[in-house]
């Protein structure tokens, strides 16, 4: 007990001791593990009706790599890996934007239709 | 990256967590009807807030990286929205198909590119992701297997669009290399050995390539295999794997906006796979191995038929006349429509053909299969952009029970989904599967532009039962025809 005392209220003699902060690694998996339970949940009761614009949908969710691209295409100089980074950002921007306005159209015609049906 | 302030990188992330969110509330109104298209925005505007703050986040770049980042921006977002605008409702499927390709090659891409700026810059290859804090191991396993999944997705896309856009080079029918299954998983046994052996020798570029390569080819294999009725399910399974792609990608940078939300659509888009799998009563390794030719008893190979009890006999055509005189005669029609009307862009003839046959007094539903069309849903996008009622839309068991109770099937372009060999026949590949009871109803009109297989290469014997009528020719012109001898009689 005495020894937890010192160590939470002295400073950190060594690395990783007494912050207790793990490798980035598993705090991805940990964010990784949870976010696919989410992912679970949200998906476990849709009308069959919406599988295709949900699809769309979250294919286009999916195009968040051009996060990473965009870090990626970042250097100094054009390089190979800026060039890879470029044509990353190109190929998940239209995902992006392809993805989102198909789901899009797909969507507007339910809407459509149920102003009909009220009709 | 490796030098900005840490302030900085907090704030990156918690905008990060705001998209998250904003991804999290969107894919839950996806689900629901009445919220769906706003459901697409919130997701939307989490989608731009992440790409936003990224790009401030680098702001302080030279000018020389903007000038790069900027054009690739524009220019994927003025193909995404050509591609997007000009599409047509039928081709949705291999859109969805093509798109996620893209962001399949885009995780790859990153992955590699980012272990190119490693290399470029010098950084001891030992020392590979210790300047986030990680442990260069776990950032090479990322690299290889973001790879590795990423251009299995890519390769697989591409054979799915080709499939179902019918490109000449691609074979509509499955193609099965004796032993397929055990071809696949020597691959993918060598590509995780090589993703090892990468970890241990980071300097390797050789074995990253290699390992590309392998992807590359795991998903022609793995797509090329798989026809017909099953092409869904395919879908499906490449929307998770470019899900799981970008969580990889995710671990490379340590990017919480790619973890989160790469693992947000993998297992989301498991659960719809798996939804597809329960819909067929098959399981996925037998979707993706098992082939339409390899039926669970026999042991048939190839499409074309060979699998399955022979069916014979003749089948039985009628006139639009005839078809007309029964319809008009009908209290309960049941509309089963398939890819056949997708093709033939038949659904507002049908919504019309419908209207007709309301205003007699006739009750009218449709039976959506889940796996009717290219895609789950498929039935139920089309049906919707021709303004029918989606109340009028049933699912399988509420089919089932009033198809027994109908005076009149129509099926429409639908195949597979309506065979009753998928009942009894033990060794046709269709066994087991779920399907739409239509020899239950009185009549049965098929219509149909010829006798010949369907996608999946097997006749199906209900077109020679006693109680059902061919209407040969195109959806679209047949449904017309009906519409007009109704109006006659």
């Amino acid at each position: 007990m005495m020894d937890l005392w010192s160590c939470l209220f002295s400073p950190p003699l060594t690395l990783g001791f007494s912050t207790g902060l793990p490798d980035p690694f598993v705090i991805g998996v940990v964010v990784f593990v949870l976010a696919v339970f989410i992912g679970f949940e949200l998906i476990a009761k849709v009308p069959s009706t919406l599988h295709t614009p949900l699809m769309s949908g979250s294919n286009a969710i999916s195009g968040i790599t051009v996060v990473g691209a965009l870090l990626t295409s970042f250097a100094g100089s054009p390089s190979f890996g800026v060039v890879l980074g470029f044509l990353g950002i190109v190929f998940a921007t239209i995902n992006v934007v392809g993805g989102y306005v198909v789901t899009d159209r797909m969507l507007r015609m339910f809407k459509e239709k149920k102003d009909n049906a009220r009709r | 990256m490796f030098t900005l302030a840490l302030t900085k990188i907090d704030l990156l992330n918690l905008a990060y967590l705001a998209a998250a969110v904003l991804f999290i509330f969107g894919l839950k109104m996806l689900g629901k009807v009445p919220t769906a298209a706003r459901g697409n925005r919130v997701s939307a505007a989490g989608m731009l807030l992440a790409t936003v703050a990224t790009f401030f986040y680098l702001t302080g770049a030279t000018a020389v990286s903007l000038l790069w980042i900027v054009p690739a921006l524009g220019l994927g977002a003025a193909i995404g929205l050509v591609m997007a605008q000009r599409v047509e409702m039928t081709a949705m499927p291999q859109m969805v198909a093509l798109l996620n390709g893209f962001g399949g090659i885009a995780s790859l891409l990153v992955a590699t590119g980012d272990y190119a700026n490693r290399r470029g810059a010098f950084v001891a290859i030992d020392q590979l992701g210790v300047d986030s804090g990680g442990s260069p191991g776990f950032t090479l396993g990322a690299i290889a297997l973001a790879a590795l999944i990423g251009g299995a997705t890519f390769t697989g896309s591409l054979v799915a669009f080709g499939k179902l856009q019918g490109v000449a080079w691609v074979p509509d029918q499955p193609v099965q290399l004796p032993g397929q299954r055990w071809i696949v998983f020597g691959l993918l046994a060598a590509a995780l050995l090589l993703t090892a052996v990468f970890v241990a020798w980071p300097g390797a570029w050789g074995v990253l390539l290699l390992v590309t390569l392998l992807a590359l080819g795991l998903g022609v294999l793995l797509v090329i295999g798989i026809g017909g009725a099953d092409m869904p399910v395919v879908i499906a399974l490449l929307n998770s794997y470019s899900g799981v792609a970008a969580a990889m990608a995710g671990f490379v940078l340590n990017n919480y906006a790619l973890i989160i939300t790469g693992s947000l659509v993998g297992s989301s888009g498991l659960i719809l796979t798996n939804i597809m799998c329960k819909a067929m009563n098959r399981s996925l390794m037998n979707v993706l191995f098992g082939g339409m030719g390899a039926a669970p008893a026999a042991g048939g190979s190839g499409a074309g038929g060979s699998g399955g009890a022979t069916v014979s006999g003749t089948a039985r055509e009628a006139s639009g006349a005839d078809a007309a005189i029964v319809l008009e005669a009908a209290r309960q029609v049941v509309v089963v429509p398939g890819y056949g009307m997708a093709v033939a862009q038949a659904q507002h003839a049908v919504k019309e053909l419908v209207g007709e046959l309301a205003r007699r007094g006739i009750h009218v539903v449709y039976a959506i299969h889940p796996v009717a069309g290219r895609m789950p849903g498929h039935m139920n996008v089309l049906l919707a952009e021709a303004g029918v009622d989606y109340d009028t839309l049933l699912d399988l068991e509420p089919s089932n029970v009033q198809l027994r109770q109908s005076d009149v099937a129509l099926v429409i372009g639908a195949n597979d989904v309506t065979n009753p060999a998928a009942r009894h026949d033990t060794t046709s590949p269709l066994y087991g599967m779920p399907i739409l009871d239509v020899d239950e109803a009185r009549t049965v009109f098929v219509i149909k532009r010829s006798l010949n297989p369907g996608f999946a290469g097997i006749q199906n014997e209900l077109y020679f039962h006693e109680r059902t009528r061919m209407l040969f020719g195109d959806a679209k012109k047949v449904v017309m025809e009906l519409v007009n001898e109704l109006e006659q009689i």
